[in-house]
């Protein structure tokens, strides 16, 4: 169909026809997809392909001192006098070994058991001293777990600096062979230039596989265990159990899986709530500060910055003690009639999610507002002065001019902010606690509550003493990823500023 | 008739006053809590439901208890915090602007991967990863001290790279490619192009991350129960939170004037520094 004849089309056919148009392209999407998959299977082949191809050359045409590369990492390079390089390599493999004889091997094999013995059982009491003395080493899953996951990780390190040793070899083979003698100041040279983001990523990554990818890791898997209060030294492998005793509790008003989808509901409905508040409101905030006229822009900025200066956690706990059951503005919600006598403002279920809303847009509009006005003065004023003499009003003028500009380039903030709020803890958790709490649920749910995010169900869940279901907070940690990633990935898809990242260089 | 001047200069009068009484009211507004905070700390008797203390009930004493109280050792709990806050914010810039530099400027295999295993990292609620995080702590024999704060922090300071990245990747390449060709390597290009340029962006990453361990209270609490480090060891989050759920008028009171002695030196170095955060802010929301 031509443009012109889209065009002569009324506007409800236009709409059936854009309804249309997306399901065809999910069609298309899809045998698009089953299309390029040969290509891309080729393309993952090759380039898996390619170290076994290295291996293979650096068997076959290697000196003794390339092939010896495979059993001793770093001898070739000993040999060739690249001392730095070779005795990394060496050191690397004997460290390795010392760890997998002392600790590696036999936590490795304790993996699949999880252990067997518990290590409590294994204390009995002292007589003489009346106290408690271990007398052999139980089993602990935790511990288990953690070194069996460092372990593999140590393994996976070795193969990959195994691998890079045997191709140095090569290379350093192929080029004494060519007449190239590289050398040691050759090697640091390369670190501080075509080697730098080595250098520069070293300490930063190690930090990040330390303490958040092993973490993470650790995290889901304890997801298929039955880590818990009552399982807390000693626990078992369980497979999907977890999941499906989520996906399966619908009955009732008290299984888990209502629970989650009653939180779930909420934390979606309050992200998407609390992000365009604090969006729009800051967006009319700036708007109304930068307009042409107003005098003392300065000073009604820096009000709004006093509360992204004072720390979080002392605004919040604050406004939760004025909203105590004797605090000042639950003493005047009780005058004007909102609350009853002797109540909390928390005991009604709307009123309370209505209150959370307003606190965050106390805490969130100023952000939204320096953003806005920072690029509210990047608006070419031209746009405006020919929409002026074309006599558009000042909404108009906001409707098709700024707004757009504003989404246009605001968006990666606005998906940020979205997937902040998801996992909005401070402000539930300091501020309404969950409250009202639901009625009548197993112990082993945590104190949850009408108001509580998933995030801070989580929390409760898994830190707060007494209920310690470590193992379902991790299932739920988990559907919180899934449910941030596939919302991130819809948005990001459809951002542009994402798309064009080098365009600014 | 509205294309009149002088009806239209009319309507422009009266949209500005409207806009200046909501603006007033906005102002009222967001003040009014901290207005509150400094009233409830000057109260003799501290009542949360009244606003101004009476005639006659103003007292310096809850600041003169902050400083003097035992079970509540405020002063210690600032200065641990201000400790955890320089060497935190000393090292996050570092490595922030080393990660930012090495993502943004050095092509090399896997670049797009690392980011994208960051952005995945960071979807993940952190605090599952406590338990490990604490345990790690144990091992290298520092879950008895507050001060492993700094660690927990640094160590993931490589996932904030994404402003200071936005930042450099709008530095112009031509300089870089200048360096190179006389003689100078990528090392160069880093201390003598780029960290030159970068003072806002420095300033707005050293300021982002002092600040963050003022308010920072999961971590904190996590690891001072876990390790059951005494009063002398907490940080004032940690301390300012455990006041509030204590119900004793003393606590209260304590709460009030620990909040304010927190609030002026950040908030008076957050307007010294106004600039830069206003430039980094915007500046990562734009870029993206």
């Amino acid at each position: 169909m031509t443009t012109i004849q889209y065009l002569s089309l009324t506007k409800p056919q236009r709409a059936l026809i854009t309804i249309g148009n997306f399901f065809a392209g999910i069609g298309l999407g899809i045998a698009r997809f089953f299309k390029n998959i040969p290509y891309l299977l080729f393309k993952l082949g090759k380039k898996l392909s390619g170290p076994f191809v290295v291996l293979y050359y650096a068997a076959k045409n290697g000196t003794w001192f390339t092939r010896a590369n495979f059993l001793i990492m770093g001898c070739s390079q000993i040999f060739h006098k690249e001392f730095f390089r070779g005795i990394l390599y060496l050191l690397y493999e004997v460290v390795f070994i010392w760890f997998m004889i002392k600790l590696g091997a036999p936590t490795l094999s304790k993996l699949g058991s999880l252990g067997t013995f518990a290590r409590s059982s294994s204390y009995v009491l002292d007589p003489a001293e009346g106290s408690s003395l271990a007398i052999g080493l139980g089993d602990d899953s935790f511990n288990i777990l953690l070194y069996s996951l460092v372990t593999i990780l140590l393994i996976v390190i070795l193969v990959v600096l195994w691998y890079f040793s045997i191709r140095d070899a090569k290379s350093l083979q192929d080029n004494i062979a060519i007449g190239r003698l590289s050398k040691n100041s050759q090697f640091f040279k390369d670190l501080m230039d075509n080697k730098y983001h080595t250098v520069l990523l070293a300490v930063p990554l190690v930090g990040l596989v330390a303490f958040t990818v092993i973490p993470v890791v650790f995290m889901i898997i304890t997801g298929f265990t039955n880590y818990s209060q009552a399982h807390s030294e000693l626990y078992d492998w369980v497979g999907f159990d977890n999941y499906t005793s989520l996906f399966t509790s619908f009955s009732g008003a008290n299984g888990m899986g209502t629970v989650f989808l009653k939180i779930l509901a909420w934390t979606l409905l309050w992200a998407l709530i609390a992000t365009f508040t604090n969006y729009f409101l800051g967006m009319v905030v700036a708007l109304m500060i930068n307009r042409k006229g107003i005098k003392l822009k300065k000073l009604w900025r820096t009000i709004l910055i006093v509360t992204i200066a004072v720390p979080q956690f002392v605004s919040l706990l604050l406004i939760s003690k004025m909203l105590s059951n004797s605090g000042f503005l639950t003493r005047l919600f009780v005058d004007w009639g909102w609350v009853p006598k002797l109540g909390s403002p928390f005991d009604n279920v709307v009123f309370s999610k209505v209150l959370i809303i307003i606190v965050n847009m106390w805490v969130g509009v100023p952000y939204t507002m320096l953003i806005c006005s920072g690029i509210l003065m990047n608006i070419p004023e031209d746009l405006y002065e020919s929409a002026k003499i074309d006599g558009a009003s000042t909404f108009k003028m906001y409707r098709s001019i700024t707004l757009p500009y504003m989404l246009f380039i605001t968006m990666p903030y606005l998906i940020s902010q979205f997937v902040g709020n998801i996992n909005n803890f401070n402000i539930i958790y300091l501020f309404s606690n969950g409250r009202p709490y639901f009625a009548n649920l197993p112990a082993s749910f945590g104190n949850v509550g009408e108001t509580d995010l998933l995030i801070t169900w989580i929390y409760k869940m898994s830190m707060e003493s007494g209920t310690k279901n470590y193992a379902m907070a991790c299932v739920l940690g988990l559907l919180v990823f899934i449910v941030i990633a596939v919302f991130s990935l819809i948005f990001y898809g459809k951002s542009s500023s994402v798309k064009s990242e080098g365009d600014f260089q | 008739m509205a294309n009149r001047p002088g009806s239209r200069r009319a309507i422009e009068k009266t949209q500005r006053g409207i806009i200046y009484a909501i603006l007033i009211v906005v102002s009222v507004i967001w003040l009014f809590p901290f207005v509150y905070l400094i009233f409830q700390s000057l109260f003799k008797v501290p009542v949360s439901k009244n606003f101004f203390p009476g005639a006659g009930n103003w007292t310096f004493d809850n600041y003169i208890n902050l400083f003097t109280n035992d079970a509540y050792p405020f002063l210690k709990w600032w200065l641990n915090t201000f400790i955890i806050a320089v060497f935190t914010s000393l090292l996050q810039t570092v490595f922030v602007l080393m990660t930012a530099y090495a993502l943004s400027r050095l092509k090399f295999n896997g670049r797009q991967g690392l980011m994208k295993l960051m952005l995945i990292l960071g979807m993940f609620p952190g605090f599952l990863g406590m338990l490990v995080i604490f345990y790690i702590l144990e091992l290298l024999g520092l879950n008895t001290s507050i001060f492993s704060l700094i660690l927990v922090y640094v160590a993931s300071s490589a996932m904030s790279y994404y402003i200071a990245k936005g930042f450099f990747d709008t530095v112009s390449k031509s300089l870089d490619e200048a360096v190179l060709i006389d003689g100078g390597t990528k090392n160069t290009v880093f201390w003598k192009v780029i960290l030159p340029l970068s003072k806002p962006i420095i300033i707005y990453t050293i300021l982002v991350s002092f600040t963050g361990p003022w308010g920072d209270f999961m971590f904190g609490r996590y690891i001072v129960t876990a390790g059951s480090i005494p009063a002398s060891g907490w940080t004032v989050a940690v301390g300012l939170q455990l006041l509030t759920t204590k119900a004793g008028n003393l606590e209260y009171g304590l709460f009030c004037a620990g909040a304010v002695m927190v609030s002026i030196p950040i908030t008076a170095l957050f307007f010294w520094l106004q600039r830069y955060y206003v430039e980094g802010i915007a500046g990562g929301a734009v870029k993206g």
